[in-house]
């Protein structure tokens, strides 16, 4: 731990591991932007996106990086944030490795809403909208359900669990009922894809991110790390606990929302960017700012590599992300026993 | 004696969780710089009466004062940094080090900008000192024996520098030379730093050796309050636990000492 402290009384503490963790993380998935910007059909080097991005180049680069790769890039950022800072609060209220909101069944939830619009028949901001809807209900239902003087970690694990199966049932049906046009794309979507993504899929998100980043960083995450040591001890020593867990359950759950009505319900990212992070960090506690880092760069690179990796032929970017991301947490455990601190 | 004249009391309290009422009209008083002890047999509402002192479970009907004032009126912040608990059960995040996790008692004292003060610094210093586990300080909580972990837990409440110290049954789960150990470390912060201290005990004896004011209680009922010597009755452990004994003086210490009944006297004769 390193302190700084002003002579005004005030101090600040942090972790030099943490810091260079997120910082690198943050830089990977930066310099991993760049190359993304400047690859595809029109390569362009890293020297001309940078002058393209200042507002140089010609009005062809600034069509093709400003209108068409930029939008998907800060969609990729910002989807892989949102769902490592929402999974890394998941996992920490309900203090379980596994609470990830894909596991709990809001994701799903967003699915439900954006397959109705398939069925249906709507426009794309109507999915959306839908998704984000959809995410919102699963939240309020599962916190409904759960609730019993306050909600507890296994109950809203096991309810979210239940509710979960039940949509995947409701997801699959829905499937069937749509035209088989619209299923492809309804398929496509639950893949999780950031195709042909623009500043319209990007807006929302954004907002919603700058929002309720602040909120739970400053706001929250003091608390959040007392929280570890049971709702008892957090609550002698005056940590909120109720509203405490609301607010960020809210949070959470508005993020895998957003998150999923920009890109689809991708897989595996608020499971998994938490755990690589703290791996890395080798930090107790929830780790929001590396986890939000490595989330950024696992999806901004997978997406890179669902582009680019197989020439002529695109994936969406769900399937990478999965086995990017798993394979990542794999190899890292397997480091961390063969090092013996496991 | 009267809830208003000391620091933390309740008056007219009904406890329950959702419909199932644990205590009703119960009055209690914790006098001040008192090493309080509530004894009773299971399910006799002494945990739920600590809760309830604690702030942790809100009583469906009276108030717990706090300075004269309803405790659930006041900010949870505030409380936390007159009133300490140690609960039953805490976690341990996983990794955490001892000096780490002591550190977290100074979570009352914080702010965005206030993260480490040199104040904080030196009261978890002195913490992990008061309760013999300085050497510990970079061990990870999880390697440590339950008596060590024990010990590291309380100096995680010594750090949040409350007046009140309450103590949820401390010496559960702990072998008797890890008990007395606690119980001693207790009996210090009381006589030496002047805390009003308050713990839930299962051991009638450690009990009357230990506290300077017991409160036993049965069926949610306070039975009686007071010094050991004088509530430490062979009557009153027949009433309160039904169990025939014997109150004898502790050799070692002068105070009361329960000596339960034995069930059947076998002599040699009769086992001839």
């Amino acid at each position: 731990m390193t302190v700084l402290r002003t002579p005004g009384g005030l101090s600040v503490r942090f972790r030099p591991r943490a810091l260079t963790v997120g910082a690198g993380a943050a830089l990977l998935a930066v310099g991993l932007g760049l190359v993304a910007l400047g690859s595809g059909d029109y390569p362009m080097g890293p020297a001309d996106v940078l002058r393209t991005l200042s507002g140089g180049g010609t009005p062809a680069e600034q069509f093709i990086v400003q209108e068409l790769r930029l939008p998907r890039l800060v969609t990729a950022l910002l989807v892989g944030a949102a769902l490592a800072l929402a999974g890394t609060v998941f996992q920490s209220l309900v203090r379980n490795p596994l609470g990830s909101p894909d596991i709990l069944g809001f994701t799903q939830g967003a699915s439900t809403g954006a397959l109705v619009v398939v069925v249906l028949g709507g426009s794309s901001l109507a999915l959306a909208g839908a998704a984000v809807v959809g995410g919102l209900g699963t939240g309020l239902v599962i916190y409904a359900l759960a609730w019993r003087r306050g909600v507890h970690g296994y109950r809203l694990v096991l309810v979210g669990i239940g509710i979960c199966a039940i949509l995947t049932g409701v997801n699959g049906y829905l499937l069937t009922r749509a035209p088989l046009m619209d299923a492809a794309r309804a398929v496509l979507w639950l893949t999780g894809s950031l195709d042909g993504r623009g500043w319209a899929n990007a807006g929302p998100l954004l907002a919603v991110t700058a929002v309720l980043t602040p909120v739970v960083l400053v706001g929250c995450a003091p608390a959040l790390r007392m929280m570890e040591l049971g709702d008892d001890t957090a609550g002698a020593l005056g940590v909120p606990v109720r509203r405490l867990r609301l607010v960020l359950l809210a949070a959470a759950v508005l993020l895998v929302s957003f998150a999923a009505a920009a890109a689809g319900p991708v897989s595996f990212v608020a499971l998994v960017a938490p755990h690589v992070a703290k791996r890395l960090t080798r930090a107790p506690g929830p780790n929001l700012v590396p986890s939000m880092a490595v989330g950024a760069a696992l999806l901004v690179g997978a997406d890179l590599l669902a582009q680019r990796a197989f020439a002529g032929h695109q994936l969406p970017v769900g399937v990478v992300t999965g086995v990017i991301g798993g394979g990542y947490l794999v190899w890292l455990l397997a480091m961390e026993r063969r090092a013996g601190r496991l | 004696m009267d809830p208003g004249s000391s620091r933390l009391g309740g008056t007219a309290l009904t406890l329950a969780y959702d419909k199932r009422t644990i205590a009703e009209d119960l009055t209690v008083a914790v006098p001040d710089h008192s090493f309080t002890v509530i004894i009773g047999p299971n399910a006799c509402g002494k945990s739920t009466l600590l809760r309830a002192l604690s702030r942790m479970l809100r009583p469906s009907a009276g108030a717990v004062l706090l300075d004269g004032r309803d405790i659930h009126g006041l900010p949870a912040r505030r409380v936390a940094r007159t009133l300490g608990l140690l609960p039953q059960s805490s976690i341990a995040p996983d990794g955490i080090a001892v000096a780490e996790l002591v550190a977290r008692g100074r979570y009352p004292h914080q702010g965005v900008l206030r993260q480490w003060s040199r104040e904080d610094e030196r009261v978890v210093a002195e913490s992990m000192a008061a309760t013999g586990v300085a050497d510990l300080a970079d061990r990870p909580v999880d390697e440590l024996s339950g008596g060590q972990r024990q010990r590291v837990w309380i100096a995680m409440v010594l750090a949040q520098q409350t007046p009140l110290l309450l103590l949820d049954e401390p010496t559960t789960y702990l072998d008797i030379a890890h008990q007395i150990e606690i119980l001693d470390l207790c009996a210090r912060l009381h006589e030496e730093q002047g805390r009003t201290l308050v713990a839930v005990l299962h051991d009638l004896n450690h009990a009357a050796r230990y506290a300077t004011h017991l409160i036993a209680m049965r069926d949610g009922r306070v039975v009686a309050a007071g010094e050991p010597a004088t509530v430490v009755t062979a009557e009153l452990v027949a009433e309160v636990f039904g169990l025939p004994c014997r109150v004898i003086d502790d050799p070692e210490s002068g105070t009361p000492l329960v000596v339960p009944a034995a069930r059947r006297r076998t002599t040699v004769a009769g086992l001839a």
